[in-house]
């Protein structure tokens, strides 16, 4: 097959000799600093998980101790937008399978429909959002609907975060700049995507089980 | 060198006070307060030694071994001395807190006792308000709608309810000595504490909860109440008096209260 | 990670800079005008305690309103209470002993050219100082600054202007400066945890790491799994504030002649989440310290630390147990009485650690040969106001002494001792033995040791006595004792503090003098002035840009080989070669 620009099989290139700083080992530049962008992503998601752990035991224990607690009638939309960030998660492995087998094209088309169905997730909250108070459901009706705002504007936030992770890659890619050496990004991307992915199925199944 | 007897001065004067008992609690008006007295003097001696030894062998240590020209020893550790003082530390430790665990049961976790004298008290910005059941022992309802100040309603008595009418209210906290008291504690704004030295007693006043704070008063005499958690800038006003009285005394008040309705 | 080429340009070197060199002093700076300011709120504030009456004319000028006539109104003394605690705590104490010399020393002590992500590192230094902004602005807008208190307990920090100036626009951006800072703490988390866990060098496993790392590394994680929580209770103190929820406010709220429409919350679920945060907090402003401490023992001893794998353990052990005692600060909030019993329990457990790290440290000093510098001035200090502070600490872990203790001088002495103090005296001791590396220069001895004796001296005067005043019952948060009899006879005391703080404050200007005088004029710094082992005196004072110009250093010892029989100097520097002496065993 000749080669083109979108479908060469790249290889990767050999690790530099000597040089860099490694920990307790390694020699090579990259390794360290893939290593160090996996470290950090950890901690990363660390401390979101802390963060929503303070919000679960808010819930809980609002939920226990009052009896004012009206369950919040999930909009339908929510089931539409958890299956589109489903797939978007989907989208975004097959297209890291892609470009580890070199598929640059296949990887491109992935990671843009991964990206796009991101957009859509965050617009599906926000008409969510739009349900909920044309039925006249606001922030403070009661503390469900405050739960409810909360923690999807807190989810919200962090899918903003990993669309900007998900862009620059996407245009970087685009832009035939993803070289081996921008693949920690695109590991680190996805591996948060699929945090914020399952962090979202869990704060459903929260509502479902105790809102 | 200058810091060992710098520290050793220290410690001795630092000890000094605590001996002399120059600034100290005053008396103990129950039996709880004894209780309380010697946990913290077990708790004061234990510490004491504790810090004694540690400053003095830090000024030890400091003078004896400063560079004299002679080389150091050379030793990474001793396992054995640390387990050992590991271990005695955590016997202490946790010793001295199982030794307290009496006194916390029988504030918090002990069975009320079913005669004590209810009274109610009602923490705002920035006053203590007390009240009485009346000659019905029923405390009578009362709306936050209907709070006046002004007219001396703090606590909202709604004049409606026949067992309303006849509850006392008071600024400050009457109880007669060596009865067990229940005291009904709520707060209609933020939080305030209710403590009395004497007593060797606070509680938090939370706004939302309904606190109760078991007690007996066995020694007459007046005693102040400050609020001890930070409510707002009069804080530092939020002032009230405990009387404990002898029974007959505080039955004379009750009905000369009574009567002035 | 890349190597970098040598920044170019006043901005791209001083201000913008992608060196965590220069971002640790940058750090050190905010630090040290944070630490200004608090200081100056803390002598106004105890000026007021035994001066209420008194007319003091530019406090008018200052205060039109909140100082009419030239007198401190109750709510300007506790809005500068609440900021004096705040500034403390977070912009200084949790910022210059791990952002300040960790960010500078954590790189080059594990043998690494920079921190793990230069670019976040800046943000993060960036961020905390764009919080500092927001929390200053406080002061200036109409109302004040907030009057509830670092600790900010709802209902009073939650429902607004209703419950005293200052709780309105005061109180949230005082909340938005936390959770700012919230952000760029977590920033910083995420540095330290990736470069000491990936970037150390050749040799550098974890047992030889420094104890100065690993209680950066602790506080980091500290940090991390802490701050995280107090922006989840930022955010719903602020909902509550301004969107009408009610995550912490009860029904039956009369606030200012106004019944309130929220119901159903809980007050003491912002206690649970902000002392979820905020003992781990107290863990963060101290255990760095300890580090430095157990360092400059070492090497102003020339003997290794005493049981460095114990005090390994004792550090982790701190930081794990770290997060299950908060509800020690809770035992009077009307919380279950047996969870006070657990939280009691475990509190009891965390003083073991710490005792444990005490004996280390004159374990350490026992048999050796101490030159008495500056720094190890302060590190002797250190630990006689960590045995102090910390023996307090036994009498409030008790639920049943604390039915007495709790929010009585005894707390406020308490955690000045260790905090306003002890971590304070870490501080110092840090400068003094880093400042050659950092600055190239010398400090200058004498100052250094007339500012720390006046200064050891002056803080047991200031707060020993509050341990006594706990002890008479005198409450905390109190702008003035007039009101009550029994807090009148206290008054001696409160005069003698204060004067006291009028004497350690302005003793603190010879340190000052100290610092600025020095960079500029100091004696030239050798390479190594303390012959101490660890990486930062293998590299030039200070060091070039990149650290270790190029070269890769190999570590082949622990960190505190000093006095090894056989070896040919009283020290082994981590990365002489193996064959100095057959290392020990530990």
């Amino acid at each position: 097959m000749p080669s083109s620009i979108t479908s060469d099989i790249i290889k990767p290139p050999a690790p530099p000799q000597g040089g860099g700083f490694g920990g307790g080992g390694g020699p090579d530049n990259w390794g360290a600093s893939r290593r160090a962008s996996m470290t950090g992503l950890m901690v990363l998601l660390a401390a979101t998980t802390m963060a929503f752990a303070a919000f679960t035991s808010a819930f809980v224990v609002r939920r226990g101790m009052s009896d004012d607690w009206v369950a919040l009638p999930l909009p339908h939309i929510l089931w539409a937008n958890t299956a589109v960030l489903i797939v978007s998660s989907i989208l975004l492995e097959l297209a890291r399978r892609a470009l580890k087998s070199g598929r640059r094209s296949g990887f491109n088309r992935y990671w843009t429909a991964g990206t796009v169905l991101g957009v859509l997730f965050l617009a599906g909250q926000a008409y969510a959002w739009m349900r909920l108070s044309d039925a006249g459901v606001f922030v403070a009706s009661n503390p469900s609907s405050s739960f409810f705002y909360l923690l999807t504007a807190a989810h919200g936030l962090h899918i903003i975060g990993g669309l900007a992770a998900l862009a620059y890659v996407d245009v970087q890619a685009l832009r035939l700049r993803l070289g081996p050496s921008k693949r920690t990004a695109v590991d680190v991307s996805a591996m948060f995507w699929h945090f914020v992915d399952g962090l979202w199925v869990y704060l459903l199944v929260l509502f479902l089980v105790w809102g | 060198m200058l810091l060992a007897p710098i520290v050793w001065l220290l410690t001795v004067v630092i000890c000094y006070f605590f001996i002399a008992k120059v600034w100290w609690f005053p008396p103990p008006i129950s039996q709880h307060g004894i209780a309380y007295d010697e946990q913290f003097m077990r708790t004061l001696v234990i510490t004491g030694v504790i810090f004694f030894l540690a400053q003095f062998a830090l000024g030890w240590v400091i003078f004896r071994f400063r560079d004299d020209g002679r080389r150091a020893s050379f030793y990474h550790g001793n396992n054995k001395l640390e387990t050992l003082w590991t271990t005695a530390t955590a016997v202490l430790f946790v010793g001295i807190v199982l030794m307290g665990t009496k006194i916390w049961v029988a504030v918090h976790l002990s069975d009320p006792d079913p005669n004590a004298v209810p009274i109610e008290l009602m923490a705002k910005q920035f006053a203590f308000s007390f009240r009485y059941p009346g000659p019905d022992g029923k405390f009578g309802h009362t709306d936050l709608k209907l709070v006046n100040d002004a007219a001396g309603n703090p606590f909202g008595l709604d004049d409606k309810d026949p067992a309303a009418k006849d509850d006392i209210v008071s600024a400050s906290l009457k109880v007669p000595a060596g009865k067990p008291i229940k005291l009904i504690m709520h707060s209609r704004d933020v939080i305030h504490n209710f403590f009395v030295r004497e007593l060797r007693l606070k509680q938090d006043i939370v706004p939302g909860m309904e606190i109760p704070l078991y007690f007996q008063a066995d020694t007459p005499g007046t005693y102040e109440i400050p609020c001890s958690e930070l409510c707002g800038l009069g804080h530092f006003q939020m002032r009230s008096t405990m009387q404990v009285m002898s029974e007959a005394d505080f039955e004379k008040w009750k009905i000369e209260q009574a009567a002035n309705k | 990670m890349h190597a970098h080429h040598a920044p170019q340009g006043f901005i791209r070197k001083y201000i913008f800079s992608l060196d965590h060199k220069v971002i640790g002093i940058q750090y050190y700076f905010l630090a040290l005008f944070s630490v200004l300011i608090g200081m100056s709120l803390s002598l106004l504030m105890r000026f007021h305690m035994v001066n209420p009456d008194v007319k003091v004319h530019w406090f008018a000028t200052l205060w039109p309103t909140a100082a009419q006539g030239g007198i401190m109104t109750p709510e300007l003394y506790l809005s500068l209470m609440t900021m004096h605690g705040t500034i403390m705590v977070f912009f200084v104490l949790t910022t210059a002993p791990q952002s300040g010399f960790g960010n500078y020393f954590l790189p080059i002590q594990i043998g690494a050219e920079d921190m793990a992500f230069p670019v976040l590192n800046m943000l993060s230094f960036w961020t905390t100082l764009v919080a500092l902004g927001v929390m200053v602005s406080a002061f200036f807008v109409q109302g004040g600054a907030p009057l509830a208190g670092w600790t900010a307990y709802p209902p009073l920090s939650a429902v607004g202007r209703l419950s005293g100036p200052g709780e309105g626009l005061g109180q949230t951006l005082w909340i938005v400066s936390i959770a700012i800072f919230c952000g760029a703490s977590l920033m910083g988390a995420i540095n330290f945890i990736a470069t000491l866990i990936d970037l150390r060098c050749q040799g550098m496993s974890l047992w030889r790491l420094p104890l100065t790392c690993w209680t950066w590394f602790v506080t980091a994680i500290l940090g991390l799994l802490g701050f995280a929580v107090l922006l989840a209770a930022g955010v719903l103190l602020i909902l509550d504030r301004t969107a009408g929820t009610s995550f912490f406010l009860p029904a039956g709220l009369l606030v200012s002649d106004t019944i309130l429409n929220h119901k159903g919350g809980s007050p003491l679920l912002w206690q649970h989440l902000f002392w979820f945060f905020g003992h781990p907090e107290v863990y963060i402003a101290i255990l760095p310290g300890m580090g430095v401490t157990s360092q400059l023992l070492s090497t102003f001893s020339r003997k290794p630390v005493f049981g460095y794998k114990a005090m390994v353990y004792a550090i982790l052990g701190i930081g794990f147990l770290g997060f299950l005692v908060w509800g020690h600060h809770m035992f009077m909030s009307g919380m279950s009485p047996y969870s006070a019993m657990a939280f009691s329990v475990l509190t009891m457990a965390i003083g073991v650690p710490s005792a444990i790290k005490t004996f280390n440290w004159i374990g350490t000093l026992w048999g050796g040969k101490i030159h008495f510098t500056t720094a190890m001035m302060f590190a002797l200090g250190f630990v006689s106001l960590f045995v102090t502070g910390g023996l307090s600490g036994i009498f409030l872990g008790q639920p049943a002494l604390d039915l007495y203790f709790h929010d009585t001088y005894f707390v406020v002495g308490h955690f000045h001792m260790i905090m306003g103090v002890a971590a304070i005296f870490g501080m110092f001791a840090g400068t003094f033995y880093w400042f050659p590396k950092m600055f190239g220069r010398m400090m200058n001895e004498t100052l250094g040791k007339i500012h720390f004796y006046c200064t050891f001296l002056g803080v047991y005067a200031i707060f020993t006595p509050m341990h006594w005043l706990g002890i008479a019952g005198n409450p905390r948060r109190y702008s003035d004792f007039t009101n009550f009899d029994f807090m009148g006879k206290l008054l001696p005391v409160h005069t003698f503090m204060t004067h006291a703080a009028y004497f350690t404050a302005a003793v603190q200007i010879l340190f000052f003098i100290n610092l600025f005088w020095s960079m500029k004029y100091g004696k030239k710094a050798p390479m190594n002035p303390w012959n101490s082992t660890t990486l930062e005196w293998t590299i030039p004072s200070p060091p070039p840009f990149d650290n270790f110009a190029g070269h890769h250093p190999v570590v082949n010892h622990g960190a505190y080989e000093y006095s090894v029989p056989g070896a040919p100097r009283d020290f082994i520097m981590q990365t002489d070669p193996v064959d100095v002496i057959a290392e020990p065993r530990h």
